[in-house]
């Protein structure tokens, strides 16, 4: 066997992830307009979430009688800072609904939800990439057909099936409805990244007289680490930020995941409307450490050309 | 909560392990075949449970829908074409329509103009800098709808007229004694549903940028000092040699938003509930199907959004095919 090759170094995707520029192609060559404009893009890009951030640390009454903005005039007035948005947002139920207990429910769905359809997509994956079947290339083709199809054409009938067996409201329901709405992507994913792993090495490793299986534990799961990775990331941030699933299958009761608990809150005029900031950063917070540590595959998936319907 | 977390660690073993022990199965069963029968079900035992899970969660239900479709509102009896007649008939329900389509003219061309804006200049700065304008810029598509709707208060609040107004946009048109306007109420010429692409918008642009960033990267130097060499301006080498060489990728990126477009959902339901003439055909579908409990309108509602969706499926696998067809 080939030592080239390195378990979870093989990457074939073509072109290198937010690749630096060439020297000579123009890098560093920014006229002062140009910079300008790009910090100005920037500023306004960010401005809505620093609004956000600000004010969740502020005293409802500094909220409802100054713009946010005033806060960054004023920074060291005490007096109008606070931590018991959060405190209150994540232990009691003043704003109508406990986050605390939303939040480990969006983990409760999320983490199932991503690592399970991993295994079954790549074991489609090999199927598709390194066995010879009638009807693979017919099969293939219609996933890739669905990877546009939206989700909603499941939507109707399976609600209808899920009373009929009793199982809305709970996490199975929602897990289920995941890895399959993921399947398509997930397939696809794994199968353009194995598609792309040098046939001589699972030629030789035929000749050796490793089966498939082992072959598919051996060398192609280590060797898909970039693409299994990347899967992982836009599912768990998809699962994570999905509304319409959890409010068809999961609902509003003690079940409910923080995306659907957060936008319950949004209609909140009286009490608690003070908690509406601190309970969208404590949404946010998972996908945004998640996105910013694994930019990397992120993009690498992206950039492969994949599209979720 | 503990009995939760129990029961989700039981699910990603349980998952896991009755995955891997399927998987087992199914394989020594094959391998229990003689000969060529062996090569002919393996494969199906390695892919079976995704396409399974393909079939149970996307075909059937697809075909299901389409059935209910002509069926009344709890599916027991069929109704023909009523539901379409009725849908299409309702001036309501075509004013619904008119602003999917007014979404799918804007949102999509906007985030691709503005990515390729950004992936431009970008490109002309040092690394350092062009990789942080990219994270800032990024940033946002990791955010779910529902949280930037949120966020996008802190820019769209309305307090009545009189009392301190803690919403940006009506802070500046305050400077200027104007306002203060209650955005998302505002549908003259649809400002409202403007204002709800602009949420849509700043998630998106990240996505465009990264792409079309890393599609100019690819594009020959030669071609551009060919260019040069021939006089021609910087415009010229931009619209003449840059964008052909990545039209193909300003085409996925363009098809990718247009479907988040199409089936948009989250950003309406949260802002407006689609009030105020901003409804789109998502919402909509989710009131029929949860609110209304009307199956026959819900399914109705995704067949027209499925026939919309044909052409860009057609598009997606002859994409897949021209690909394939170079490897």
């Amino acid at each position: 066997m080939s030592t080239t090759i390195q378990p979870g170094v093989g990457t074939p995707e073509k072109q290198p992830v937010l690749r630096q520029s060439k020297p000579g192609s123009g890098a560093g060559s920014a006229t002062w307009p140009v910079r300008v404009v790009l910090v100005a893009l920037c500023l306004l890009w960010m401005i809505p979430v620093l609004g956000l951030l600000i004010n969740s640390f502020r005293t409802r009454d500094a909220q409802f009688s100054s713009g946010w903005w005033s806060a960054i005039a004023n920074p060291l007035d005490f007096t109008k800072w606070t931590l018991d948005n959060y405190v209150r947002v994540i232990g009691t139920e003043d704003a109508g609904v406990n986050m605390g207990q939303a939040f480990v429910n969006s983990f409760v769905v999320t983490v199932p939800a991503t690592v399970i359809p991993i295994l079954i997509a790549a074991f489609a994956a090999y199927a598709f990439t390194f066995m010879d079947w009638r009807g693979r290339d017919i099969v293939f083709i219609i996933i890739v057909g669905l990877l546009v199809v939206p989700n909603q054409v499941a939507l109707v009938p399976l609600l209808k099936l899920y009373g009929s067996l009793g199982i809305n409201g709970t996490f199975l329901a929602v897990w289920l409805a995941h890895l399959g709405f993921g399947m398509p992507l997930a397939v696809y994913i794994l199968r353009n990244y194995m598609a792309g792993l040098p046939r001589a090495v699972i030629e030789s490793a035929k000749i050796d007289g490793a089966s498939h299986f082992t072959t598919f534990w051996r060398l192609i799961m280590p060797m898909s680490t970039p693409a299994l990775a990347s899967f992982a990331i836009f599912q768990f941030l998809w699962v994570w930020n999905d509304l319409l699933v959890a409010l068809l299958f999961l609902g509003r009761g003690d079940n409910t995941i923080a995306t659907v608990a957060l936008q319950g809150l949004q209609g909140q005029t009286g009490q608690g409307r003070e908690l509406i900031p601190s309970a969208g950063f404590v949404t946010i917070i998972v996908p945004l450490i998640v996105f910013l540590s694994l930019q990397r595959y992120f993009i690498r998936g992206m950039t492969s050309g994949a599209v979720k319907g | 909560m503990a009995i939760k977390l129990a029961n989700a660690l039981l699910a990603i073993v349980g998952g896991i392990g009755g995955a891997m022990l399927l998987f087992w199965i199914l394989n020594k069963l094959s391998e229990s075949l003689k000969g060529k029968w062996e090569d002919r079900v393996k494969p199906w035992a390695f892919a079976g449970p995704a396409i399974l899970a393909i079939g149970v969660y996307l075909i059937y239900p697809a075909i299901v829908t389409i059935q209910y479709s002509f069926a009344n509102e709890d599916s027991s009896a069929y109704v023909g074409l009523r539901n379409y007649t009725d849908l299409l008939s309702s001036a309501d329900f075509r004013q619904v329509l008119i602003n999917n389509l007014l979404w799918i003219i804007i949102v999509p061309a906007a985030t691709v103009a503005l990515g390729l804006g950004v992936a431009v200049l970008a490109d002309r700065l040092r690394p350092r800098g062009e990789k942080s304008v990219k994270t800032f810029i990024f940033l946002p598509m990791a955010i779910s709808m529902v949280g930037a709707a949120t966020i996008w208060r802190s820019v769209y609040e309305y307090q009545p007229e009189g009392s301190p107004q803690t919403g940006l946009l009506n802070a500046i048109f305050g400077l200027f004694n104007k306002g203060p306007f209650s955005w998302y109420q505002l549908d003259t010429l649809h400002l409202n549903s403007l204002f709800l692409m602009i949420i849509l918008i700043w998630t998106q642009v990240g996505y465009s940028m990264v792409l079309l960033s890393s599609a100019i990267k690819a594009v020959p130097e030669d071609t551009i000092e060919a260019g040069r060499i021939d006089g021609a301006g910087e415009r010229m080498i931009f619209f003449r040699i840059v964008v052909p060489q990545i039209w193909g990728t300003v085409i996925t990126v363009f098809i990718t938003v247009l479907i988040g477009v199409m089936k948009v959902f989250d950003v309406v339901y949260v802002t407006t509930n689609g009030a105020f003439n901003t409804d789109v055909v998502g919402r909509r579908f989710y009131n029929e199907l949860f609110t209304d409990g009307n199956n026959g309108y819900a399914a109705a509602i995704v067949v027209l959004l499925m026939i919309a969706i044909v052409p860009i499926l057609i598009y997606q696998v002859r994409h897949f095919r021209a690909e394939e067809a170079n490897r």
